[in-house]
């Protein structure tokens, strides 16, 4: 089988802090974090990362209404990302782009909805909506896109828990590599902040983050973490194989040079730190990278007490020795954008290879030593020489892991 | 409700309550000069589903139900008129 190098070629993103790469670049080497305060239904307030990108720059109103935030947010994307891509999208044949979008869940914020509508009208199911069915089939946010966008090569969802974002790109990538399709849109959504379902969740497991400041809530590896702040966002890639992408002249961001995804088959909820540098280990491989090459790893870490000792396990384990690599989170800024993270992350991350920097973690004001791991990047960014490679990992419940390496382009 | 409905009674009346309907379903679009004789979807970006929330709003708002058999009848402003006032006559009385 031919082994494609596959490129990124645009990006198109919707993060609390930033709904453009520029934006969001800017904010988090500036140390804005935007977390804020909502009110939920059933659970008063609750910290969240919002988005505020205007869904009519791309939608009609009476789509908006019709569909889901997920794919308003997935269509933004993207339309961002095609932009971003400079490809001759008018004229370019539709039946050969594929839409691989990751979700950690989906349907739960329509069905609530739909519950408290019924639940006005005595709950009589003559009031349930008869859109509550497109809304609600998993394939929902990249279906919408495809309709947005006049696409008829395939679509679908890849259910990942909060490695989906980095599932949805490597789906892509995949989908690329086989020929199937000539050029994909692969990433993530989420529209968690809109379900109270889980937050209450997670605030029964003891795992939603409380703090006076909603800003420093979302505080991965400080000894006073207490939670998960949840966040909406998205993020998808325009991604291409380099020959075609060389061949149209398109601007090349980045190559996926690598990718791994294992399982830990140990639990429903806790991460097992084994199986994740397992999968750390399996994505260097492939990229045919050793841990000296990679100069940035942005972790998981979502600022729960186990999660992140773990997490930074793993990475010691695996990259414990390399000098060259230093470590960063970008969920101290936006919280935990769930199926969206690790493309939001990633992106937050992808302009390290032109202006060197490396963005801090912040909200860390006393270290956990026990997440105190290699060159962890904390309340500064660092200015490299250069930044060829970087390692982003995503991990989600019932023990999916998933890593990527993604390089600096050279022929 | 009570109110409202014998406010609304004239076939007029009903005209304006679809339109403020169609107005939140389809709200792209312009709905200021609307032929009352021809049919809405050869006027308006209205679809099957469209039409399905105009059902669900009548029975919503003004518990009034509209059989599939007569969803015929919302084709046009004058024939929801015609076909909606004695069924808003009907909620008057009791």
């Amino acid at each position: 089988m031919s082994q494609h190098r596959i490129v990124i070629t645009g990006i198109g993103l919707t993060a609390p802090n930033g709904n453009t790469l520029d934006e969001y670049r800017s904010n988090l080497l500036n140390k804005v974090s935007t977390i804020q305060n909502i009110e939920t239904r059933y659970m008063g307030t609750v910290h969240a990362g919002v988005c505020d990108f205007d869904p009519l720059k791309y939608q009609t109103k009476k789509s908006v209404r019709i569909g889901t935030r997920a794919a308003s947010i997935g269509i933004y994307c993207a339309n961002e990302a095609i932009r971003d891509s400079g490809i001759d999208w008018e004229n370019f044949d539709k039946s050969r782009v594929g839409v691989y979008v990751g979700t950690t869940e989906h349907g739960n914020v329509e069905t609530e909805n739909e519950i408290f509508n019924i639940s006005q009208y005595n709950y009589d199911a003559r009031f349930w909506t008869h859109h509550h069915n497109p809304r609600t089939v998993a394939n929902n946010p990249a279906g919408e896109i495809t309709i947005n966008l006049k696409i008829t090569g395939p679509h679908y969802a890849i259910g990942a828990a909060c490695a989906a974002g980095n599932a949805g790109l490597i789906q892509a990538c995949q989908m690329l590599q086989l020929e199937e399709v000539d050029f994909a849109l692969g990433g993530g959504v989420s529209e968690s902040i809109h379900t109270f379902g889980i937050f209450a969740a997670f605030n029964s497991q003891n795992a939603l983050a409380k703090h006076e400041d909603p800003t420093k809530a979302s505080r991965p590896f400080d000894m006073s973490r207490n939670g998960i702040v949840v966040s909406e966002g998205g993020c998808l890639y325009t991604l291409e194989r380099l020959n075609d992408a060389k061949a149209r002249g398109a601007n090349i961001i980045a190559e996926v040079a690598g990718w791994a995804m294992n399982s830990d088959a140990t639990d429903y909820v806790l991460p097992n730190p084994e199986r994740q540098a397992q999968c750390m280990r399996l994505a260097l491989n492939r990229a045919k990278k050793n841990v000296e090459a990679i100069q940035i790893v942005n972790t998981h870490a979502t600022s729960t007490k186990q999660g992140d000792i773990q997490e930074c396990e793993a990475i010691n384990a695996v990259f414990g020795k390399s000098d060259s690599t230093y470590i960063n989170n970008t969920k101290s800024f936006i919280g935990h954008a769930m199926g969206a993270a690790g493309a939001l992350e990633l992106a937050g991350n992808i302009p390290s290879f032109r202006d060197k920097m490396v963005h801090p973690t912040i909200n860390v004001d006393e270290l956990d030593p026990q997440c105190n791991v290699g060159k962890l990047v904390i309340g500064e960014p660092v200015e490299l020489d250069r930044v060829d490679a970087i390692f982003n990992n995503s991990f989600g419940m019932l023990g999916i892991n998933s890593s990527l390496v993604v390089t600096r382009f050279h022929d | 409700m009570t109110k409202q409905i014998l406010n609304t009674m004239t076939k007029d009346g009903i005209k304006s309550i679809v339109l403020k309907i169609i107005a939140e379903i389809a709200p792209d679009e312009d709905l200021s000069s609307i032929a009352p004789e021809v049919r809405l979807r050869d006027q308006l970006e209205l679809d099957s589903m469209d039409f399905l929330d105009i059902v669900m709003e009548l029975r919503k708002q003004y518990g009034i139900e509209v059989p599939e058999t007569d969803y015929q009848e919302l084709a046009s402003l004058d024939s929801c008129a015609n076909y909606l006032e004695p069924k808003f006559a009907a909620l008057q009385g009791s």
